[in-house]
């Protein structure tokens, strides 16, 4: 569904050399599956991100959609296919809850048009999916850090997009809400059959979450596969020059990494 | 205490969009319409608005008309185009910059314009391109070059940079320029100023024309990016171009604002968020109404300006900073 071929990306000007903060990333993410991205600070996990959300263009190599290349889609059109959840969301001013959720309709929508009855029903069935409809008419400002995020996964639902892009979307937040989330996510996949992208620093999330995992090191992949196969103590000191133990939890259903020491 | 924050961020169940927008245009509209009527009865001479619109005496010999219509209608419509365009400017930048205190003063976006058109009057400048004459062209240079100023300083760091930054960099750019204002004041006798240049709304309407439909392109747009431009982008917003008529536009029309009547502060600030305390934040509102209101605002402003020491008048920039100053000191209070 979501097919990424050696993809590189540079912050220095074109022409000119420079450290490639991706370089030579491929990816592929089936319909229905969580893919964990993985990697320490200044890996290139958000830069990865908004290649493929078609924010930024990529140096080299290409994003498919669906068998389409993103360049070649519209803004909108782009916008109805890959919605982005990002790590944290401020509003300047004072919108309401469902006014934060119906911007998610703006790539359905013509110009100049209005929301309808049928928007403001896809509004409502999102804040009802994440568990926040009792919020609807609330401002956003005076939420929770755990009910913005959820609002703001809300939004990214009412755009009826085939994909979630998100962005270390509990790094913000408390343990409880970051359990919170990671429950939500793993009901929107199950359920809605959501084909989710996640960064994340939290590896028990990644665990609890992800099908599957790509670790990310200065802008290469250095391991990719399925979360059981790939989330070992090898691929976590190549990661973050840790030593962890990763072990099965019976209790959580899922492999939980306790980090022991930097070796020296 | 979430209990508070519950009962203070509670809203009541809204009518739709569609509906919202309805009342809202009447009820500014209102307003704006009873501001352009009744404004032109207060002068020196009385006038009443039933004779002025009494059709059985002849244009000719309905000195109420003639009073209305030809000294006072224009000056109070000039009002209204400058106090809705820097309204509107002033609501553009604050949703760009994500920044409720951004406005065409406190960027220093006027204080460029009034510069420029003082440049051109006391160079005598005369010169015009495309039907626009020298002042009004000078003005929109002026904003223009403010604009480029602050803006490069807000986007020079990509991430973090700070409200602060910003804001100190507009006041200190609105200084600096206010000090090269009075220095060009100070070598050039300055009494004639705006007035000559008050009567000539005929040679900024077309800029300010350009500016209107560039805003109007922009309500919903602004929404999203006012939450994020990188999120708004994702949702399939053009930022890039959004920005790019958003600030051409506020500097058209803050400099053909500035060029009828001089600087006017507090404007694009307080209306912008009197207008919010009653809209709410949705920029398909705001903008519309705060155009009326401005408007309106800035015709009861003028009103004060020409009859508070009559026969002498009052820049209006003065009425607007007095009446807007505590306003805004308010608003500070309110939001503390």
């Amino acid at each position: 569904m979501l097919k990424a071929t050696d993809l590189s990306f540079s912050f220095a000007r074109r022409g000119a050399s420079g450290p490639r903060v991706i370089d030579g990333v491929s990816l592929d993410v089936e319909r229905g599956t969580v893919v964990g991205l993985l990697g320490p600070n200044g890996s290139g996990k958000t830069t990865l991100l908004r290649i493929l959300a078609g924010v930024l263009p990529p140096r080299s190599g290409r994003v498919l959609i669906d068998g389409h290349p993103i360049e070649q889609l519209t803004r909108r059109e782009l916008a109805r296919r890959i919605a982005v959840v990002p790590q944290e969301t401020h509003s300047t001013f004072d919108f309401s809850v469902i006014d934060m959720v119906l911007m998610g309709r703006y790539p359905h929508l013509g110009p100049f048009e209005l929301e309808g009855a049928a928007d403001q029903e896809i509004a409502r069935d999102s804040l009802a999916a994440t568990g926040t409809a009792a919020l609807e008419t609330r401002r956003f400002g005076t939420l929770s850090g755990g009910e913005k995020q959820r609002v703001v996964i809300a939004g990214a639902l009412a755009q009826a997009s085939d994909i979630l892009l998100l962005d270390e979307p509990t790094t913000a937040l408390d343990l409880g809400y970051q359990l919170e989330i990671t429950a939500l996510l793993r009901r929107l996949n199950t359920e809605r059959g959501a084909t989710m992208i996640v960064s994340t620093h939290d590896l028990n999330l990644a665990a609890a979450l992800c099908e599957r995992i790509v670790l990310l090191r200065q802008g290469r992949v250095i391991a990719h596969g399925t979360t059981k196969e790939t989330l070992t103590a090898e691929t976590i000191r190549a990661l973050y020059d840790v030593d962890a133990d990763v072990q099965f939890h019976p209790l959580a259903g899922h492999l939980t990494v306790v980090p022991i020491a930097r070796p020296r | 205490m979430p209990g508070r924050a519950d009962a203070l961020g509670a809203v009541h169940p809204r009518a739709s969009i569609r509906q919202r927008l309805v009342w809202t245009l009447a009820g500014f509209g209102m307003l704006a319409v009873a501001a352009c009527l009744l404004a032109p009865l207060v002068g020196s001479t009385r006038i009443h608005l039933g004779t002025v619109f009494d059709r059985s005496i002849p244009y000719a010999d309905n000195i109420d008309a003639q009073i209305f219509f030809v000294a006072r209608l224009p000056r109070v419509l000039g009002a209204a185009l400058v106090g809705s365009a820097l309204a509107m400017s002033g609501v553009v930048f604050q949703a760009l910059l994500r920044n409720p205190l951004a406005s065409p003063d406190t960027l220093g976006v006027s204080a460029g314009a009034s510069l420029g058109a003082m440049m051109a009057i006391t160079f005598n400048l005369d010169f015009s391109l495309l039907g626009v004459s020298a002042v009004p062209l000078a003005s929109f240079a002026g904003s223009i070059g403010a604009l480029t100023i602050v803006y490069a300083l807000s986007t020079a760091r990509r991430r973090g940079t700070s409200a602060m930054v910003l804001l100190l960099g507009g006041v200190t750019l609105q200084a600096l320029l206010s000090a090269v204002i009075a220095f060009v004041q100070y070598l050039a006798d300055f009494t004639q100023t705006f007035r000559n240049v008050r009567w000539l709304i005929g040679t900024v309407l077309a800029p300010m024309a350009i500016g209107w439909a560039g805003f109007a392109t922009l309500p919903r747009v602004l929404d999203l990016v006012s939450v994020g431009s990188e999120s708004a982008a994702a949702r399939g917003v053009n930022v890039e171009r959004t920005e790019r008529i958003a600030l051409v536009s506020a500097s058209l029309t803050t400099g053909a604002a500035v060029s009828l009547a001089g600087p006017v502060s507090f404007v694009g600030i307080i209306v912008p968020h009197l207008v919010r305390l009653i809209v709410g934040a949705d920029h398909r509102l705001v903008l519309p109404a705060s155009a009326l209101f401005g408007g309106a605002f800035l015709i009861g402003c003028d009103l004060v300006a020409r009859t508070i020491i009559a026969p002498l008048e009052l820049p209006v920039g003065i009425v607007t900073a007095i009446i807007g100053g505590p306003v805004f000191l308010w608003l500070l209070f309110r939001t503390a």
